[in-house]
């Protein structure tokens, strides 16, 4: 085991947080329900810092370096987000408290819904879904509740085309309906023929990133809306890519009927090592009356209040969604306003233009759609002529010994050897610079030294783990050394 | 801009190593009609001015600390230390993703691989995993879990009326596009005897809660009990659980769970108006492949090492896409850091100290507060540190009263879930009430019920 695991530093007696002794007359506890014993590791609080602080040294966040990982949009995280959401009035209100002592909260999220469906051009939004998955399972509840409401309850197929994100289809067979995978055409377009071809009264509707994990925005969509519509379908957007379009196009314009949004993406808040994320929905007025309940409403009388939309697919979580995080969001558009929202997303775009521009310039990495210009990402390809023994995974390795944060590699599926980079636009033109000098001498080292390459990283916490290992025989927790 | 830092004079180098001239040639894929849209948003502030503003909405709020309140019904106003925020504010773990590059996330891996050990020694289950949104769809990934487990060959969910309403809800939700049986719930007096007679062959998984909804504790005893005739139908046992109860009462993994779920907002998470939260999740080691949501394993590097990995994803849906056992696609990593640093920093004494602190303080309130005349304690059996009271008037009147006259957070009102709770008010006393509040709140009850008599002596 680690010498620093937290069972190995725990010493009998030991304790971090002491606690006043009680000020009632105790009450016997029967002995019959207690447990016999209580495996939790003993140790002192300068015990319990210095083992966290330690671990968080051989952590590596935006805040520590560059992170281009496509898709995920790994943008700067405001601090004065982590100082609104650590507000008391915001941190300890009880979600089931009287609306009447909590309306500044309410306000917030009511605030916050009208601000989203501004940004979307979509009418209603709710804000209970705790992540993007959550968001898109969500949104295809909606849309089949809503086949039904019409009539249309035989519909049961959801065309997903093949570039999409893995939680397309895993959300649709959740919802118990099933998945049809439309090609992408060869200019990274939804192929308009065959989605033609899939088009009939079994379609609840499309799911659809735009721009998608290609980095393109596609030149068919107002098209694409326009047929599934035609069809009797509904066109789902998956909002991971927002961030290229706010103030440039709203999705709600060009057809969309449903999109979720990454909060944690799009609006600074911070990915926490893998969440808390929060993935609100916003729909057009047809399928308002649909959404989770409950929403926020504003009274007649000016008061905040709770609303439960009359055909709702019910509730998909706890309470009100992850107000935290929504409190991060909120301070950020507040900020920011319309014209700072579009400067953000003209600047991830051109960011990411300017890397592909470099890439192509050098010629090392293979970029497959490198003739159009990418929204905030695009896709290279770690395929270096002459090196021909180097994979993605080397690259992305190698680039961790630059201290850089390797891009999103093998995604999208399409794209063979993917490295999907997306630089966002809290980076300045010299942060990119550095990296794409960091590419060119790995690109160098691929042809002259391929096994430094193979081996890397060589200046990490650790070297490449055994994962064929970690699955094969799983050791999934501990409590002794 | 505050966040974008390219001046002007770098965004013109830019354009010319694209080959443009103005930034719109970027966005020619845009119909032009839809492009830049007039957006309706309030101005820009500075961040003083958002600090400003926000501090005021803040204080719109009656928060607690400030107010005594008694509100519990599946979030809970516990103690939290200083050292969970302080570990949580490291930037290094809150600005990180998901730790798909291992060898630079050692920080996350290893403390999610503690946090999934303590949650299984709590828990008494062999695994945790790195945890799911929070306690509701913990408890609906536990049926879908249970159905994959006996893979989709039966369709039958029985679930007791003392799991959390909204746990319940949340299930429905997940199910409603499955071909799935809810049955149990729909009868508030419906005890395990009642849940087991509905059981059958056809039976995937039982889902009860203990301590339950209403505060109640079933003996390790009685739950092994039905936890054998659980498995005598060949259906999974599903328990929600309390992790603060789990210090000191009969773990779940004692008495025959398969899965156990719970809040786990109460191990070092504020109240934050509900979320983000973190639901534990907890099974037996058989399931493992069955099961949803990300696992953090221990392996080696090529020096022999020894470090963490996301392991076993083949389930996830990023590989399996629709065949996966669950679209879930992130945990609550932070929120699991913190209730991780909780049970460290508590230890095995400090985690006794707070259930026992909550039991003694609810047992006192309950005492004082059944002696009063026109209250009646509903509770039969016992309880951990929520208890049911029967009042003379709507629970929403008496909160009123309890509210505008006293500055107090009464209970959660019943009868919104419960056609047969009516007057019912669910009372929650953690280590964070004080004998005073307590005292005051036994006051201010005595003397509702004086005021309300006055009342109809007058009328």
């Amino acid at each position: 085991m680690a010498d620093d695991f937290i069972y190995e530093l725990s010493s009998p007696g030991r304790v971090g947080v002491a606690l006043p002794d009680s000020d009632v007359p105790e009450t016997p506890i029967p002995a019959d329900t207690l447990r016999p014993e209580l495996p939790l590791p003993e140790l002192s609080e300068v015990d319990v810092v210095r083992h966290y602080v330690r671990l968080s040294t051989k952590n590596y966040g935006v805040d520590t370096g560059f992170y281009p990982l496509g898709s995920c949009t790994m943008k700067y995280n405001p601090k004065i987000n982590e100082q609104t959401a650590r507000l008391p009035g915001f941190t300890n209100i009880h979600p089931l408290q009287d609306p009447v002592t909590v309306q500044g909260a309410m306000q917030l999220l009511y605030e916050m819904q009208d601000m989203l469906a501004e940004i979307s051009g979509l009418d209603a939004v709710t804000l209970q879904p705790s992540a993007g998955a959550q968001g898109e399972f969500t949104g295809v509840l909606i849309m089949r509740k809503a086949q039904i409401a019409r009539g249309q309850g035989h519909r049961d197929k959801i065309l997903i085309p093949d570039s999409a994100h893995g939680t397309n289809p895993a959300s649709t067979a959740m919802s118990g309906l099933h998945v049809v995978e439309i090609a992408s055409d060869a200019d990274g377009n939804v192929d308009i023929e065959q989605l033609k071809a899939h088009l009939d009264d079994t379609v609840v509707g499309l799911m659809i990133t735009n721009p998608s994990t290609l980095g393109l925005f596609d030149q068919n969509i107002v098209e694409v809306c326009r047929l599934v519509h035609e069809a009797g379908g509904l066109v789902y957007g998956d909002g991971a890519n927002l961030n290229a379009i706010m103030g440039i196009v709203r999705p709600g314009d060009l057809g969309i009927d449903v999109m979720h949004f990454n909060l944690h993406k799009t609006f600074s808040t911070p990915h926490g090592g893998g969440g808390p994320g929060s993935g609100p929905v916003g729909v057009v007025a047809e399928l308002a009356p649909f959404l989770p309940a409950p929403v926020v409403g504003l009274s007649a009388e000016g008061e905040y209040e709770w609303v439960w939309p009359a055909q709702s697919i019910g509730r998909v979580r706890s309470f009100h969604g992850n107000f935290g995080v929504i409190v991060r969001a909120y301070t950020y558009i507040r900020m920011h306003g319309a014209v700072g929202l579009r400067r953000v997303s003209e600047d991830a775009v051109l960011n990411a233009n300017y890397m592909q521009a470099r890439l192509l310039e050098l010629g090392d990495y293979p970029v497959p759609h490198g003739d159009r210009y990418c929204m905030h990402e695009f896709v290279a390809q770690g395929k270096i002529a002459g090196a021909e023994g180097i994979h993605t995974l080397d690259i992305a390795k190698r680039l961790i010994d630059f201290d850089y944060h390797p891009p999103t590699i093998y995604f999208p599926l399409i794209v063979p050897e993917a490295l999907m980079i997306e630089p966002t636009e809290t980076e300045s033109k010299e942060t990119l610079d550095g990296f794409i000098a960091a590419l060119t001498q790995i690109a160098d080292e691929a042809r002259s030294d391929p096994e430094l390459l193979h081996t890397a990283p060589h200046h990490a916490p650790t070297r490449r783990l055994d994962e064929v290992r970690a699955a094969r025989q799983p050791i999934l927790a501990k409590t002794s050394a | 801009m505050r966040f974008t830092p390219n001046t002007e004079v770098d965004r013109r180098a830019m354009m010319k190593t694209i080959g443009i001239q103005d930034i719109d040639e970027l966005f020619h894929d845009i119909p032009a009609e839809h492009r830049y849209p007039d957006l309706q948003l309030p101005p820009p502030l500075t961040e003083m001015e958002v600090a400003r503003e926000m501090q005021e909405m803040a204080g719109d709020n009656a928060q607690l600390g400030v107010f005594a309140s008694f509100l519990g019904a599946g979030a809970y106003h516990h103690f939290v230390p200083a050292v969970v925020d302080m570990v949580i504010s490291r930037s290094e773990f809150y600005t990180a993703y998901t730790p798909y590059q291992p060898e630079i996330s050692q920080g996350t891996l290893q403390a999610i691989f503690e946090y999934q050990s303590m949650v299984a020694a709590l828990t008494g289950m062999e695994i945790a995993n790195a945890s799911q949104y929070d306690g509701a769809t913990a408890v609906a990934e536990a049926a879908i879990m249970a159905l994959n487990v006996l893979r989709m060959k039966r369709n039958k969910i029985v679930v007791s009326p003392s799991v959390n309403p909204m746990y319940r809800q949340v299930l429905r939700t997940y199910a409603q596009g499955m071909d799935l049986q809810i049955v149990g719930d729909d009868r508030q007096e419906n005890d395990f005897h009642a849940l087991l007679d509905l059981c059958d062959d056809n039976t995937a998984v039982v889902i009860v809660q203990n301590p339950d909804f209403w505060g109640q504790l079933h003996s390790g005893a009685e739950m092994q009990d039905l936890a054998e005739a659980v498995h005598a139908h060949g259906a999974l046992l599903t328990v929600a659980t309390d992790p603060i109860a789990l210090a000191l009462f009969h773990a779940p993994g004692e008495y025959g769970a398969d899965i156990v779920t719970a809040e786990g907002q109460s191990l070092g998470n504020s109240l934050n108006f509900g979320g983000p939260y973190l639901g534990m999740f907890a099974f037996r080691a058989k399931l493992v492949r069955k099961s949803s949501g990300r696992l953090v394993g221990q392996t080696i590097d090529l020096d022999g090492k020894q470090g963490f990995v996301l392991t076993l994803s083949t389930r996830e849906q990023h590989i399996r896409r629709a065949k996966a056992t669950s679209n879930i696609c992130s945990n609550q990593s932070l929120n699991a850091l913190a209730a991780g640093v909780y049970m460290a920093a508590l230890g095995k004494q400090g985690m006794r100290k707070v259930a026992e602190l909550c039991w003694h303080k609810a047992h006192y309130a309950a005492d004082r507060l059944q002696a009063l005349e026109g209250y009646e304690l509903l509770s039969d059996r016992p309880f951990f540190k929520e208890f049911v009271l029967r009042c003379p008037r709507p629970v929403a009147e008496i909160n009123q009263y309890l509210l505008e006259e006293y500055g107090i957070i009464g209970g959660y009102d019943l009868s919104t879930d419960y056609d047969t709770l009516d007057n019912a008010m669910l009372l929650c006393v953690t280590e964070m009430n004080t004998r005073e509040e307590i005292d005051d709140l036994v006051d201010a009850l005595a003397t509702f019920h004086q005021y309300i008599n006055t009342e109809e002596v007058v009328s």
